[in-house]
């Protein structure tokens, strides 16, 4: 049973990140799977979120820290809301110069986007705190949550061991329902969209854009809408992820953990199907998982083993693209095309 | 020294770097207008290019094959022949890639077609990582001195003048090739209209291969020109250029190499000299800027035609 406080720590771990990643691939399924979007940003707008919410809820700058700037701390909402909002505008003035153009020009410019964010993340150490990035974000109701299981362990000291450590862990065990309960949420409102009138538009531009256009639909304004919608969820992935981890520095939104991963999960689980964006994520994060244990069985080093589990990855898109590109749960119902 | 007196080298820096991004904005820029899509594995070619030319140099360094250096540059006969070969095989490999991947994709469209040049770069960069470590490697160890001219108040080494020379005649060989002949002329053609070059009896199988082969060729020589001037390279050099070259690209006029060109030593010199006035660390984002500014002036690009 000594095993036991791991095991606990690492399911809580692996589910809180898989419901995280299910938030991000919610928001790229708005996008791609539901107007047809290209953004290979992601990575950019769940720093932006991340950081935002970190600025807004956490610690003022103080001598250990490098800023100048920021550190409100205001409640969790406040950073949540503040997140979505600026990856919002951020995703506004990406998709004014972008959207009317082909859509290699959005993938052009979201890539772009997400590189300027990760530069400011690295040089603006007044904002940022540079490389070093932004500890002891705080978790909301920790306090509350922590203080009285500790104070009910304190008080009732011969628990069976398994007990002790459930409780213990209650805080971590709170975490996951709320990002349970965000991507549920989340579930429903992009599910109510999707089945609107608003939702069968945007549905429809994926199908054939220059019809919809010629039914007299504003396909440019439904499209900086999805994109803008898609960004905000993509920012409360970040606003999760960063109060979870307490801890955020540029290395943690790389392109391959901020965007590629993500767009393998909506694309293994079925692009334009919501159940599916969820699937997908705890499928492919658990074979990343999966593959972490299995790699540390390999003769190779551990940066060979990394590689080794990124081409993994990279071999299965190929795969799904070649041989089931609509994904484990397609959209159910496809509309007619004109063409 | 005052930042007035710095720009004539930040200049020269600029062409030396716009030099090895329009060969890499060549490449992009044809696989558009001929295969029609972005392909985001470009800069994993120009990784490959430099990675095999690295194997090759001490495959031939161990055989004792002589790399006796040619007058003042860093490198001799060895080093040259492992980058003409490393040249042909990033071709082959690539060749290779399309018909295992793109070429059963080319129905599906062209963001699929993206999505799986995506995967392509990632599995290129991690293949490079797994044999030789993320760590750098080097062409060659030794410093070469430059020679300064005062007059113009510039500094420029042996090797850059190399990489500056080699840019300009491969650009004369793509025009010329693309100009006056046949398979120029036929890769023209599908570049405009597909469909009807396919009926006017063009094989449109050669010319994407021969789209290949060009594209893939400029780009290893990109990744190695840019290993002789930055002395090492990483898995990441192609990915981290990648950027630059697109914005170059989407500057001069998608689709159109004459505006890659254009537009890659536009990107290179502004980058370079941007750093009189901001950090270093942002010339990525300097290249994305003006590629925003200009989308919103005229997405068609400098030279681009109007759609």
């Amino acid at each position: 049973m000594e095993h036991f406080v791991g095991i606990i720590n690492y399911i809580i771990f692996f589910a809180v990140t898989a419901g995280t990643y299910g938030i991000l691939a919610l928001g790229l399924n708005i996008q791609w799977g539901n107007t047809g979007l290209f953004n290979i940003g992601i990575a950019g707008f769940y720093a932006l979120g991340a950081y935002t919410s970190a600025l807004i809820s956490g610690l003022p700058p103080s001598a250990w820290e490098g800023r100048t700037f920021g550190g409100f701390q205001l409640p969790f909402i406040f950073g949540l809301l503040g997140a979505a909002i600026v990856c919002g505008v951020v995703a506004l003035l990406i998709g004014m110069p972008t959207l009317r153009l082909r859509a290699d020009y959005l993938a052009i410019a979201t890539i772009g986007i997400a590189e300027t964010i990760r530069l400011v993340l690295n040089n603006e150490s007044w904002l940022t705190n540079g490389v070093w990035g932004f500890q002891q974000i705080p978790s909301p109701l920790y306090k509350t949550i922590h203080g009285a299981s500790s104070a009910y362990l304190h008080s009732h000291p011969n628990l069976p061991i398994w007990i002790h450590d459930l409780i213990a862990k209650s805080y971590d065990w709170f975490y996951l329902a709320l990002v349970l309960v965000v991507l549920f949420i989340l579930y429903l409102i992009m599910e109510r969209l999707v089945h609107s009138p608003w939702g069968r538009v945007i549905r429809a531009i994926r199908e054939d854009e220059d019809a919809t256009a010629m039914l007299g639909k504003n396909t440019f304004s439904f499209k900086i809408q999805a994109l803008i919608l898609g960004a905000m969820i993509m920012g409360i992935g970040g606003s999760m992820y960063a109060h979870y981890a307490r801890f955020i520095s540029p290395i943690s939104f790389k392109p391959l953990y901020g965007t590629f991963i993500i767009w393998v999960m909506l694309i293994l689980g079925g692009s334009g199907n919501n159940k599916g964006a969820i699937l997908g994520s705890f499928v492919v994060w658990g074979i990343w998982a999966g593959t972490d244990f299995l790699t540390k069985y390999l003769p190779f080093s551990a940066t060979q083993s990394a590689s080794l589990r990124v081409i993994l990855i990279a071999v299965s898109l190929e795969v799904i693209l070649l041989w089931r590109p609509q994904g484990l749960l397609p959209p159910k119902k496809q509309l007619f095309t004109l063409k | 020294m005052t930042t007035l007196a710095r720009i004539p080298q930040l200049l020269v820096y600029g062409i030396i770097s716009g030099s090895i991004l329009s060969l890499g904005g060549i490449g992009v820029s044809l696989t558009y207008s001929i295969l029609g899509f972005s392909n985001f594995a470009h800069g994993d070619f120009m990784a490959l290019g430099a990675y095999i030319a690295l194997g090759l140099f001490t495959l031939f360094t161990g055989l004792g094959i002589p790399n006796t250096r040619f007058g003042p540059l860093s490198f001799g006969f060895g080093f040259t022949v492992a980058f003409i070969l490393a040249i042909a095989l990033t071709a082959i490999a690539v060749i290779l890639i399309d018909r295992l991947l793109f070429r059963r994709l080319r129905r599906s469209g062209p963001i699929i077609l993206m999505m799986s040049s995506i995967g392509v770069a990632l599995g290129l960069r991690n293949i490079l990582q797994f044999f030789w470590s993320p760590q750098p490697h080097y062409y060659t160890q030794m410093i070469q001195r430059a020679v300064s001219l005062p007059a113009l108040g510039i500094r420029i080494k042996p090797d850059e003048v190399f990489i500056i020379a080699t840019a300009i005649v491969l650009v004369v060989l793509v025009h010329s090739f693309m100009r006056y002949t046949k398979m120029g002329k036929a890769m023209r053609a599908v570049a405009d209209n597909a469909t009807l070059a396919q009926v006017t009896g063009i094989n449109t199988d050669r010319v994407i291969i021969w789209t290949w082969v060009i594209a893939a060729g400029l780009a290893a020589t990109a990744g190695i020109l840019s290993g002789i001037e930055n002395k090492f390279i990483t898995p990441e050099l192609g990915w981290q250029m990648l950027l630059s070259i697109f914005a170059g690209v989407v500057l001069g006029g998608i689709g159109n190499p004459y505006g890659a060109i254009l537009g890659g030593m536009v990107i290179g010199i502004s980058e370079e000299v941007s750093t009189a006035f901001i950090s270093t660390g942002y010339k990525p984002a300097v290249a994305f800027v003006i590629m925003i500014i200009m989308l919103l002036v005229k997405p068609t690009g400098l030279l681009g035609r109007k759609n």
